[in-house]
């Protein structure tokens, strides 16, 4: 944009005042700026990266999960209102999935935090899968560090519309919320493996639909023949309209205290590094070109499967082995 | 594939026809690019928060009756709050006597009905990756 008139009027930094300086006071642009920077990759990325090392806020991370429709941005909504009502700082990470054919994506989880976009206490970024599985995006460890760092209060983090599997969320949230509806699905869908396992807090949106209290019942029933200490909380929400989320915001909060707060840091770095280390190895076993020849011989049965899973392994360990005879 | 440019498609003033900006919200998807989507009736300085907190590379703002009378408006508030790198488009029903009023206010380009898909796409990638450009010669973060 050329816009008629002097163009560095617009600079909200004083002289040496350095970007990440505006970020560590919670500049909403520095911070955008760092987030972009993490998306990105490459040398700003790196720089971010080492200059957030061991510079752990108090941020306490929450995660909102479940099926699509369900009502997350919708329930993270009326969770920013509580927050807010108790003067604390909110950043937001709305994840919503990339397209696998073309890597695009419409980004619309804030359309439903609409009413907060003009509070200065609340910074709301919406994240786009980047073709990763799991619920979230590749990014989402760093990015959480940048929210840390620029000092937020609390951390809302909603992932993907998510089916039976995307349990990822759990590892990066201090306290994992996940959401069920009425009409999704039978007692059988409630016993089955999945994100139901990892809910710190379970919530039945829409409570205020026929069936609400049957699926309440259906997943209570699911946790007594769980072979668990403790069992989450089954809470009825109706996220549009605000009710019941005092209640679930006490028992988030007995989660929190239940837990040690500077483990949060140190597992999402922990976590990182191992995500991060399997792309890394993903990448170097696709681009080998032993790949083809040992799924070859395994194919003729010269070579088991085991070995060769070990051959492909130890070669990506030491690529600098690789152009030797 | 290269980095996607990161677009918000918006919809300022009273009007609420927002099949256009819908329709070219998923152009731009299936381009490849992150679309940050709001419905219609948002208020400019929303809009400045939004493309702030998004880091978004362009703006485009669909007007289909007269709202594009309040496009200067929004530059004047995304230049105060230090977002003039970010190019701004306008789409939809624009008079030709008043696309004037929204370049001289800096808007790089007004797509007006026949508009393909090519062009706004094609349209969109230039004008995005000269706003990465710039965004990046003001300098990043420091080791």
């Amino acid at each position: 944009m050329t816009v008629v008139g002097d163009d560095d009027t617009a600079s909200t930094a004083s002289p040496g005042d350095s970007l990440f300086d505006r970020l560590r006071r919670g500049d909403a642009a520095a911070v955008a700026r760092a987030l972009s920077a993490i998306e990105t990759g490459g040398p700003q990325a790196d720089v971010v990266r080492g200059r957030l090392q061991s510079l752990d806020g108090a941020a306490r991370v929450v995660g909102f999960s479940g099926p699509p429709g369900v009502g997350k941005s919708t329930l993270v909504n009326a969770y920013i209102d509580e927050l807010r009502s108790q003067a604390r700082s909110v950043a937001v990470l709305a994840v919503d999935p990339s397209s696998p054919v073309t890597g695009g994506a419409v980004l619309g989880d804030r359309t439903r935090m609409g009413n907060h976009t003009s509070d200065p206490g609340v910074f709301i970024r919406s994240v786009a899968s980047r073709g990763h599985l799991g619920g979230l995006a590749l990014s989402i460890p760093s990015m959480l560090d940048v929210l840390d760092a620029a000092g937020f209060d609390d951390i809302v983090l909603e992932a993907v519309g998510a089916g039976q599997s995307e349990v990822e969320i759990s590892h990066f949230a201090d306290t994992t919320v996940i959401l069920s509806a009425p009409g999704l699905g039978d007692d059988v869908q409630a016993i089955k493996a999945g994100i139901l396992e990892v809910a710190d807090v379970l919530v039945v949106n829409k409570a205020d639909l026929p069936g609400a209290d049957e699926t309440r019942r259906h997943l209570e029933a699911m946790l007594e023949l769980r072979d668990t200490v403790t069992s989450p909380p089954v809470l009825p929400v109706v996220a549009l309209h605000g009710n019941g989320i005092g209640a679930m915001t006490q028992a988030i909060d007995q989660n929190h205290a239940a837990q040690d707060a500077s483990c949060g840091p140190q597992r999402r770095a922990s976590e990182a590094l191992r995500q991060a280390a399997i792309a890394e190895l993903t990448r170097r076993i696709a681009a080998d070109p032993e790949l083809d020849r040992l799924g070859a011989a395994i194919h003729r049965g010269d070579i088991n499967l085991a070995d060769a899973v070990g051959a492909l392994i130890n070669r990506a360990a030491s690529p600098d082995e690789r152009n030797q005879p | 594939m290269s980095t996607p440019l990161r677009v918000l498609v918006t919809k300022i003033g009273f009007d609420g026809h927002d099949r256009g900006s819908r329709l070219v919200a998923a152009f731009l998807r299936d381009a490849g690019h992150e679309v940050v989507y709001t419905p219609p009736w948002q208020e400019i300085s929303a809009v400045v928060t939004l493309a702030l907190q998004e880091d978004v590379d362009v703006i485009g703002v669909s007007s289909l009756a007269t709202d594009h009378l309040i496009v200067p408006d929004l530059m004047e508030a995304l230049c105060d709050a230090g977002l003039d790198h970010v190019e701004v488009i306008v789409g939809g029903i624009v008079p030709d006597n008043e696309i004037p009023l929204l370049t001289d206010a800096g808007v790089a380009r007004v797509f007006g009905p026949g508009s393909s898909r090519e062009d706004i796409v094609d349209g969109v990638e230039e004008l995005g990756r000269s706003a990465q450009q710039r965004k990046l010669s003001r300098g990043g973060f420091e080791a």
